[in-house]
């Protein structure tokens, strides 16, 4: 029991460590106080270069020999497993804390469950900072290549070397993660606390380092800051959620980081001018179709309505008794209809007319139409040259035919040709494989599609011919259809 | 026309592969560069190496091989009758781009999509091609995770699952009317399909695993998939019932939600309007509840409202709780961890804490307070030895006592 009495007789202990990570260290120093019944209060721990205070100032700096009969202290496999973690922690009290809980234990074996306590709270709050600390090292270590001769084979010459401020004492246990990961390259880690050299067969460890020591830009960090530029969407900011993750203390060494601010800048810029880019302001939608025709004029929400050309609006029977509840949609007005303000009155609008007539429609019954409202052409010489609207002109121009449709409602709507096709049902499809049957519509009418006249004209020969046949066919079908939809 | 330079490329592929929400490098098998020629390990956990300002994680390095597209998908930047420039990268170039990064810490690994170029067989070769190179060339031991192409040839298929560690088929909407609609080239069934054949190549391959030790390792990492939240009219228990069915069904590692955002040169199908970031992180939020704290889909779904939507101003979870009053308040002393699992401000680690606390103590609500972030959030639903919440969960303003104050529209924001 001497080493009891000792202690109540009030001597304090100091005791000074030689590293500041290596657990065996504290364990070897923790158990020969414990088996000589040291409590805490009696034990200052002392960082390497670091003083133990006034208090301790006459403490004793030899530890006490524990008894010959003493048991060695046992403990908890998870109490050790925290306290190695805990122990890497750069926070001086992390020694005493440990020691205390260990001691703790002795009595109250399971101690260490108990999250509600605020020691093994302690415990564990350490010991998460470490294990992030941990995580953000190998996450955000930046590796930059060197090229350096002489290096035994032609691979091993280039050296990638890093600059990286750890906040607790983890770069030793960090080793394994980078020679593991790393193995067949050569490295270097430099940190103020210490670095590590791979060679790609030993790992060696050196004196603490500067930012000087750390090599200068590689070329590959101008891809990777593009790339990070690139991969943010500047559409959903969530800056907080940035900074929990990545605070701001690392930024200095992510090449990356210097580009934060101006894209959290940018960002809100960037999106108000895709919406506005995107956006068509259709307003309300017009009841009638002289509404529509006035509206169209003065359209320019796509480069279409900018060129030098007049829309040309939908046209149908005066008399409403007279509708036969077809509606028959082209593209968009050509040279002639832009200048007679009327669809359909050049030569595909002639050439459609013959092949009406011939399967018994009246197009004087029928509401005629066009997807796009105004002529697209490019000008060559005196001549105006036909364009095909892009799907997104098409998009955007399908407003005023669906106005239109909903005004006239016509039970059956012939679609000639792709973008008419497109027009109507907002996807592109295939005229081959759509003609010959009806396409539901969502308001109970239904669709037809079939070529496009001009497409007719565009061909000669044989070619002509058959799809003549084939559009007179469908035409047909039309008729057909159209006498049984009157008849219900 | 000359060839772009690489960094414009790279600017170009990155910038729309960023549509693709997942960039998770975890759950594969452990493996290690040593003793091998090349570089590379994965250790269980994801490694997170960057964030962006949207908060989200960098891991892979995420990119399209071309971001030309046959396909004309309404929500997609990418689209065939899109104006975006168009740029191309070549297997052997993303396959640099990838060692390059990686060798300086960058990343984990790639993630590699593509727009359909020519045939959907060809850009899928092309995609295995890229796995390939790196693998079998240089004996890269990183992550990569491939997306698969629903119509190409499932031996193709097959050979990214043997180089990748995931794989993923995007199911894009929720709703099979929704792709009809926006996603016209695109096949419901054939994504059903395909994922169902990943699914019994993954488990076909476990299988051999654990009867031959050198049978190859066929996508440990499983599969996953994405869903556009937002941009057709489905509701949140339609997205919840939808997601419920394919971790199910075909066992997915993880759905993703992307909440759909403006992209540039929009087609004009589609809203303007972004739907709140915040109903994205809502339906994650449910996805968490079925995923690990024992909530059935239908469970899930009672907490939307009769719209089927989730409330957007608080949890998933406290939702519940509000409508199932007579569930709580919940003993933490005696109550089983399903049932604390319910308590709305209770995690999982909380949970596990408590369970862990009680059985040295009985706990007292400063403890509690000890073990969650927010007692305050906890306090209704829980009874202690020395709290009890009296008449609280009858209050019909309780709602409003715990929910997050609205923030007060700032009159002069910029």
């Amino acid at each position: 029991m001497t080493a009891l009495q000792h202690v109540r007789l009030g001597t304090y202990y100091v005791v000074p460590m030689a590293s500041s990570d290596d657990f065996d260290e504290w364990r070897d120093h923790a158990r020969r106080l414990l088996m000589a019944d040291v409590p805490p209060d009696r034990v200052a721990w002392t960082e390497p270069g670091g003083s133990a205070g006034d208090l301790f100032s006459h403490g004793d700096r030899r530890l006490p020999v524990p008894d010959h009969d003493a048991t060695p202290p046992r403990v908890s496999k998870r109490f050790m497993n925290i306290a190695k973690t805990v122990l890497l922690n750069s926070d001086p009290t992390r020694f005493s804390l440990l020691y205390r809980v260990l001691w703790r234990l002795q009595t109250k074996p399971r101690l260490i469950e108990d999250m509600a306590d605020p020691d093994v709270r302690a415990m564990a709050d350490m010991a998460r900072a470490v294990r992030r600390d941990i995580h953000k090292m190998r996450a955000f270590v930046r590796f930059r290549v060197v090229e350096e001769e002489g290096g035994p084979n032609e691979s091993k010459s280039e050296h990638y070397v890093a600059w990286f401020e750890p906040f607790h004492h983890i770069l030793r246990h960090n080793a394994g993660f980078f020679t593991r990961r790393f193995a067949n390259m050569r490295w270097s880690i430099l940190t103020p606390r210490g670095s590590l050299h791979w060679d790609g067969e030993t790992l060696r460890e050196g004196p603490p380092a500067t930012r000087a020591d750390a090599p200068g830009g590689d070329p590959a960090e101008d891809l990777w800051r593009s790339y990070y530029a690139s991969i943010f969407n500047p559409a959903r900011l969530k800056v907080g959620a940035m900074l929990k993750e990545m605070p701001r203390k690392y930024w200095k060494n992510m090449p990356e980081a210097q580009l934060i601010p101006e894209l959290i800048a940018g960002a809100q810029a960037r999106e108000a001018t895709m919406v506005e880019k995107g956006a068509i302001d259709m307003g309300e939608r017009p009841e009638t179709l002289a509404a529509i025709d006035k509206a169209i004029h003065a359209c320019a929400r796509c480069p279409i309505g900018e060129l030098n050309n007049a829309a040309v609006m939908g046209e149908g029977p005066q008399d409403a008794q007279r509708f036969s509840g077809l509606m028959i949609v082209g593209e968009q007005p050509g040279d002639q209809e832009d200048l007679a303000g009327r669809p359909f009155v050049g030569p595909a609008g002639q050439l459609l007319d013959v092949h009406l007539a011939q399967v018994g429609i009246d197009r004087s019954a029928a509401y005629v139409t066009n997807t796009v409202k105004h002529f697209k052409y490019v000008q060559r010489g005196k001549r105006r040259l036909h364009q095909s609207p892009t799907a997104k002109e098409i998009d955007m121009c399908r407003w005023w035919v669906e106005s239109e449709r909903m005004i006239v409602q016509p039970r059956l709507v012939l679609a000639m040709g792709a973008s008419a096709a497109r027009g109507m049902l907002g996807r592109t499809v295939s005229i081959t494989k759509a003609r010959g049957a009806p396409i539901p519509l969502e308001d109970g009418s239904e669709l037809w599609v079939t070529a496009h006249p001009s497409y007719l004209l565009r061909l000669d020969g044989a070619g002509r011919e058959e799809q003549e046949r084939l559009f007179r066919k469908d035409l047909a079908a039309v008729a057909a259809r159209l006498t049984q939809l009157q008849a219900s | 026309m000359t060839q772009k330079s690489t960094l414009d490329r790279l600017k170009i592929l990155a910038d729309a592969a960023k549509y693709d929400a997942s960039c998770a490098s975890s759950g594969t098998s452990k493996r290690d560069s040593r003793g091998g020629k090349g570089i590379g390990s994965t250790e269980g956990m994801g490694i997170c190496h960057a964030y962006a300002p949207d908060g989200r994680c960098i891991s892979l390095l995420k990119l399209l091989l071309t971001n030309h597209c046959v396909f004309d998908c309404h929500y997609c930047v990418n689209r065939k009758s899109s104006n975006v420039e168009r740029a191309k990268f070549t297997p052997q170039e993303v396959a640099d781009l990838t060692l390059a990064f990686y060798k300086r810490n960058y990343i984990e690994g790639l993630f590699l999509s593509s727009g359909i170029i020519r045939s959907s067989d060809h850009t899928m070769e092309m995609l295995v091609e890229a796995a390939r190179i790196l693998r079998e060339e240089h004996d890269f031991r990183g992550y990569i995770h491939l997306k698969t192409i629903p119509e190409a040839d499932p031996e193709i298929v097959h050979r990214a699952g043997l180089y990748a560690d995931r794989v993923s088929i995007n199911v894009e909407l929720p709703t099979d009317a929704g792709l009809t609609r926006l996603a016209p080239d695109k096949n419901a069934g054939q994504i059903d399909g395909a994922m169902a054949g990943m699914k019994s190549a993954i488990v076909e391959a476990k299988d051999a695993k654990k009867r031959f030790r050198h049978a190859p390792k066929f996508a440990p990492a499983g599969q996953s998939t994405q869903m556009i939240v937002g941009a057709d009219a489905a509701s949140d228990a339609d997205i919840v019932t939808r997601a419920s069915s394919l971790y199910t069904r075909h066992r997915l590692r993880r759905v993703y939600y992307s909440a759909f955002s403006p992209i540039p040169d929009a087609s004009a199908v589609l809203p303007l309007k972004r739907p709140p970031l915040i109903r994205e992180h809502r339906l994650y939020q449910s996805d968490w509840l079925m995923r690990f704290y024992g909530f059935a889909p239908h469970e899930v779904a009672q907490a939307a409202g009769a719209d089927g939507m989730l409330p957007l101003d608080i949890d998933p979870k406290l939702a519940w709780a509000l409508k199932f009053r007579e569930s709580f308040p919940v003993d933490v002393n005696r109550a089983p961890k399903e049932v604390l699992l319910r308590v709305p401000g209770l995690g999982t680690r909380a949970v596990g804490q408590i369970l862990m606390a009680r059985r040295h103590r009985r706990l007292r609500l400063e403890d509690v307070a000890k073990l969650t972030v927010s007692v305050k959030k906890v306090q209704p639903f829980i009874v202690t030895v020395d709290w009890r919440p009296v008449l609280l969960t009858d209050r019909a303003d309780l709602k409003a006592l715990i929910a997050p104050k609205a923030e007060q529209l700032e009159l002069f924001a910029a």
